[in-house]
């Protein structure tokens, strides 16, 4: 499997169902950071060292049986837009994209699992689920740290849990995130009401492709700030029982507002969005990310009843830049994107 | 608006706070909400945190104005791996596992703030730990041993060190 090959189709789990929680919660996701014993962190690691522990790494995870195929992704040696493409399909993290040095990814066939190497941390292993599924999440990337754990030595300290480079991640290791779409609290001007139940819970919020992403739009990320002095299953619990149902309910609430309230100001919305998408000629990412948001939404609440959700999701992926240029197959300036993105999106959503 | 706390500047993070039923709301200037710790929540980066910390360390330890003393703290190097507090002030990364041992009292303050005010791990713990980490704690103990019979130049001994810790590694 090559990069380019991903180009074409969208993650297995970035789907979403067809009830509130899954129209809200887009997806689960949980990372345990890791650093390997006797090894310096990558700051004082050096060159030659690093290349060592990658190549240790990767024999470690493609030893691993995970029950499907898993392929090895050299970073330090890819492309630009290949690096893009992972970041775009959050496979790898922006540092990871634009860092330096002896680095790779190991990527499971489904995407739902990934472990990058030599990023901030040695080891940093990721599993992805669609919808609200952390208890899943958990119980998955439990068991391949087990089995990572039965062939190294981990940085480990009995009062300070897994040494991790960022003292911010001591502790578990763990970032327990869901990815979540909040259109009507957006339009409704409540959206400080979800900033403020994360803030009292202590999560951070954050963009749609995480650290260092503006949390605009509609689309946000939460995730947990404190990994130290609380367990992995408490912080998975207190998301599925006790955060995400809250702010589903906020939602729900904002969107039956709109709906008894405001229905001519939600189908406004909805229906231009639906009209510039269906006739635009050139559409930047930004506007696409805007409009498809609102489609989105319009299907959720059944304004919308002759495009699929999945259309909609295929879009949000297959339309980011280095998408376009790998399906392309050249780089493109963002004239020629603009164009190519607003061809694509003009000929599926005339189809339906 | 300006600050309530020291009414000179603009006042740019509004709290609003909630106790016994009353609400009080609380308007700061960026400044005086790090000093009274409320603008970390708001996420300032890990390394302006550590700079104020590191800044306010001389102070704190002795009564001099000097601010040497600070100085010399965050230039002195982890034995394992030359991090310094300084570089990683700047970098917000450690160098080595080490460092959490090396700069203890330093950090301590640091992942309290950043970890709500826990201090110690509870959750999984890796099933081979104890062999691990005893084969750490040894190398660790070599190694130092190796840096201060380099720094003796008592080279006999550490060429019979750096045998031992490779056939520990």
């Amino acid at each position: 499997m090559k990069p380019v090959d991903l180009c074409k189709y969208p993650s297995s789990w970035f789907a979403g169902g067809s009830d509130i929680l899954s129209e809200v919660v887009i997806s689960s996701r949980i990372r345990l950071a890791r650093n390997v014993a006797g090894y310096e962190f990558l700051p004082c690691l050096s060159p030659n060292r690093q290349r060592e522990l990658q190549d240790k790494l990767k024999e470690i995870m493609l030893s691993l049986e995970l029950g499907e195929k898993v392929y090895y992704f050299d970073i330090d040696h890819a492309s630009k837009v290949e690096r893009n493409l992972l970041t775009e399909r959050h496979l790898i993290s922006q540092r990871h994209a634009t860092g330096n040095g002896p680095r790779g990814v190991v990527i499971a066939e489904d995407e739902a699992f990934t472990a990058m190497i030599n990023e901030e941390d040695h080891l940093r292993i990721q599993v992805y689920a669609a919808g609200l599924q952390l208890h899943a999440c958990w119980q998955r990337i439990n068991r391949i740290d087990d089995a990572i754990e039965q062939k190294l030595d981990y940085a480990f300290d009995a009062k300070l849990g897994y040494l991790t480079a960022c003292p911010t991640n001591l502790g578990t290791g763990i970032r327990v995130s869901v990815m979540l779409h909040l259109p009507a609290l957006k339009m409704t001007g409540q959206i400080e009401k979800f900033v403020a139940a994360a803030r009292d819970c202590n999560l951070v919020i954050r963009g749609l492709f995480g650290e260092g992403t503006d949390a605009t739009g509609d689309f946000f990320q939460l995730s947990n700030q404190v990994t130290l002095g609380v367990s992995e299953q408490q912080i998975v619990d207190t998301f599925t029982d006790d955060i995400v149902p809250k702010i589903i309910d906020y939602e729900a609430q904002a969107r039956k507002t709109l709906l008894e309230k405001r229905p001519h100001a939600l189908d406004d919305k909805i229906q231009r969005a639906i009209g510039v998408l269906r006739s635009a000629y050139l559409i930047s990412s930004q506007e696409a990310l805007f409009l498809l948001s609102n489609v989105r939404l319009g299907i959720n609440l059944g304004r919308i009843k002759d495009i699929q959700l999945s259309t909609v999701n295929e879009l949000f992926m297959l339309t980011q830049p280095a998408h376009l240029q790998l399906r392309a197959g050249k780089m493109l300036d963002p004239d020629q994107r603009d164009s190519l993105r607003a061809e694509i999106i003009r000929k599926t959503l005339s189809q339906n | 608006m300006l600050c309530q706390a020291c009414k000179e500047h603009n006042a740019t993070i509004h709290l609003t706070e909630l106790a016994d039923g009353q609400r009080v709301e609380t308007h700061l200037c960026q400044q005086c909400a790090e000093g009274q710790g409320l603008a970390i929540k708001s996420q300032i980066p890990l390394n302006e945190l550590l700079n104020t910390l590191l800044s306010a360390a001389p102070q704190a330890t002795d009564g001099s104005s000097e601010s040497v003393p600070g100085e010399m703290q965050s230039e002195h190097p982890c034995p394992d791996c030359g991090m310094t507090l300084k570089r990683f002030s700047k970098e917000s990364l450690l160098g080595c596992p080490h460092d959490y041992k090396e700069f203890e009292d330093e950090l301590a303050p640091l992942i309290n703030q950043t970890q709500n005010g826990k201090s110690q791990h509870v959750g999984k713990v890796p099933s081979r730990m104890p062999a691990a980490q005893h084969r750490d704690i040894e190398l660790k103990s070599l190694q130092r041993q190796l840096d201060a019979a380099i720094r003796n130049e008592d080279y006999e001994t550490a060429a019979k060190l750096r045998d031992q810790i490779e056939s520990a590694q």
